[in-house]
């Protein structure tokens, strides 16, 4: 990317306290997104994949939560280091999130107009009749039918769905130039997510913003990114285009991820499933954190972590064996 | 909308006020003693006695002074107090507004001291500021109010002079008087109150702030005040108002304790001396007064979650 990106997170390391001390939930993330850029970052729960995201916007549980090191740079400012009421003016206005359940997202005792509105209102001096009056617009713009009466109504009564397009419809209120969606489709059934995920697609192009998604299924993250971040244990093990991704996968962690996805055109057979568990949070493991569900483990990954390196200029991988012959030198 | 609630909340409350007449009246015989040889006075002939007993009815069938109990009630006639030389109503209506002032001004010092107490404990939960809260509202609960009620008239009547120690002054009367006699009551009322509406609220905010919407609402830019103060609270006031029904409640219980230390002339002191004296009808008609004030504190919690609360919205 020849453009200077617009959310560069370097050497991200965030740690939470646990009964037993300060346990690190992501170490050493690094990956940019770009203007406009659809970016999927995929990886089993545990992974890191929702800590790299709240940190974006610093939305962790405070007093529990602590930034070891990084910068995540945005607009010329890095946001760990940024004033809280600078990150306010930030918060739904230039950066923007969709969570995971939309059941427990929105305010049970606020009416939607009100949860829209809000940030409208504050960010864009808007009055509240004008402020009602663009809800109802994003209303329209997430497909939810007879916007102009349910926008008075309380979340109850709202399915799963739709509350995700309420959800969906606060985030883009003020046209953020990022849109976090935090495995947006997750809790939906497989029907809804896939009219989610083309309302994402298409409002991406519409408002023209750049959309990270979070995912742990690889077949989300194949329709919808045009980039792929794969995390495992709080690493970044492999970061390239989606097409470069499925077509020559480096990492072996990848590897299993793409051989666990059912075929929908090849022959039916058992589904693959990656040996192991991924590490808890406490647990420490030496080397690289994948070898002990490796196949291809070798001495070098019981000993030392690997480096995440550039095997082309847009594809980065972690793993010591795989980026032997093509590595750095 | 809330018409029907109410009128289906009334429909509710009629049998709970005809099982509490209904507890008002067996009073009289289940109590020990004979109502007729107390109400006739001491060394009373036999004569006299049986004579008190025909004129209140009490030597006819149980089924027949039911009834009449009932047919008198619903003329509004509550019996003539034995101890007073006055109706029951009468006795009950100037008593009333020294009870009401006690209970609301107690209630106008617990809420917003509760509220904002228990709040910040649970923002700014296992910090020294969630202990102190915490630590006073355990006193607050704990404290027998009417040890902390003489502490506080020795203090602030006797040593430093600054509030009397008894005695009420009615509003129309003077306001300012008013106010100083019952401050000191309504507050020594309020210390349980406080204690517990904080506990309670503390608890409703920890669980609310740890729900998925209070993150949205931070991930919109809002302001901690509005985060707390409006996503936040707007929840926690359903379980407040449940807190305030049963602060209301106990407040009656309270005023009981607090007018007799502060020799208010109140509903709660009424009662005390009336049971004393067995004054039977006087008893009866506070029971029922008692009766009808939970019926419709229920009524009014019930009213107020329908505002704070959507989904229990009959529509």
């Amino acid at each position: 990317m020849a453009s200077e990106p617009l959310v560069s997170i370097e050497n991200l390391t965030v740690q939470f306290r646990t009964d037993r001390g300060w346990a690190t939930a992501t170490e050493s993330v690094s990956f940019d997104i770009g203007d406009g850029d659809c970016l999927g970052v995929v990886g089993e729960s545990g992974s890191g994949k929702s800590v790299t995201a709240l940190s974006i916007l610093r939305l962790h549980a405070r007093g529990t939560s602590r930034f070891n090191s990084g910068t995540i740079r945005y607009d010329g400012r890095d946001l760990l280091r940024a004033s809280e009421r600078d990150m306010r003016a930030i918060r739904g206005r230039d950066i923007a999130m969709v969570f995971q359940d939309p059941m427990s997202s929105l305010n049970p005792v606020l009416t939607i107009c009100d949860q829209i509105s809000e940030t409208l209102m504050l960010h864009r001096g808007l009055s509240r009749i004008e402020a009602r009056k663009r809800a109802i617009e994003l209303l329209d713009l997430v497909r939810i039918a007879d916007a102009a009466r349910r926008v008075d109504e309380y979340p109850h009564r709202f399915s799963g769905g739709m509350r995700q397009r309420v959800m969906i419809a606060i985030a883009i209120a003020c046209r953020p130039r990022l849109l976090i969606a935090d495995e947006p489709t997750t809790a939906l059934d497989v029907t809804i997510q896939a009219q989610i995920l083309e309302l994402l697609r298409d409002l991406r192009t519409e408002l023209n913003m750049a959309v990270m998604l979070i995912s742990h299924d690889l077949g989300v993250i194949a329709e919808f990114a045009r980039r792929v971040v794969v995390m495992y244990a709080g690493r970044v093990v492999e970061d390239a285009p989606v097409d470069v991704l499925f077509r020559k996968a480096m990492h072996p962690y990848t590897e299993g991820l793409m051989a666990s996805m059912p075929a929908l055109d090849g022959p039916v057979r058992r589904l693959y499933s990656i040996p192991g568990r991924i590490p808890d949070i406490n647990e420490q493991v030496a080397g690289c954190r994948f070898s002990p569900r490796c196949g291809h483990a070798e001495a070098v990954c019981l000993t030392a972590m690997p480096d995440l390196v550039p095997v082309s200029p847009d594809h980065r991988v972690r793993c010591a064996p795989r980026t032997r012959t093509t590595g750095a030198g | 909308m809330i018409g029907r609630l109410l009128l289906f909340k009334l429909l509710q409350a009629v049998p709970v006020i005809l099982i509490v007449s209904v507890l008002a009246f067996l009073l009289m015989s289940l109590l020990p003693g004979d109502p007729a040889v107390i109400i006739a006075g001491e060394g009373a002939t036999a004569e006299a006695i049986e004579t008190v007993r025909r004129g209140l009815g009490l030597d006819q069938p149980f089924h027949i002074q039911l009834g009449r109990w009932f047919a008198r009630l619903a003329e509004g006639n509550f019996g003539a107090s034995l101890m007073l030389n006055q109706s029951v109503l009468s006795a009950m209506g100037e008593r009333l507004p020294v009870t009401l002032s006690l209970a609301g001004l107690s209630l106008a010092i617990t809420l917003p001291i509760g509220i904002f107490a228990g709040s910040i404990a649970a923002y700014y939960r296992q910090s020294w500021i969630d202990s102190l809260v915490m630590t006073v509202a355990l006193l607050g609960v704990s404290i027998p109010g009417f040890w902390i009620a003489i502490v506080a008239v020795i203090l602030f009547s006797v040593t430093l002079g600054w509030l009397p120690s008894s005695g009420y002054v009615p509003m129309s009367q003077d306001a300012v008087q008013w106010f100083r006699a019952l401050i000191m009551p309504a507050a020594m009322l309020s210390l349980f109150q406080i204690g517990f509406l904080a506990r309670m609220t503390r608890s409703a905010m920890l669980d609310v702030l740890s729900q998925d919407f209070i993150r949205t609402a931070r991930s919109k830019g809002l302001s901690e005040w509005k985060t707390v103060g409006k996503h936040a609270f707007r929840n926690a006031l359903i379980m407040v108002i449940t807190t305030m029904g049963i602060l209301v409640s106990t407040a009656i219980g309270g005023s009981v304790v607090i007018e007799q230390v502060f020799a208010l002339p109140g509903i709660g002191r009424l009662v005390v001396q009336g049971i004393l004296a067995r004054d039977y009808p006087l008893v009866q008609g506070v029971m029922l007064i008692y009766g009808f004030a939970f019926v419709i504190i229920n009524l009014t919690v019930d009213v107020l979650y329908t505002f704070a609360d959507p989904r229990v919205r009959y529509d």
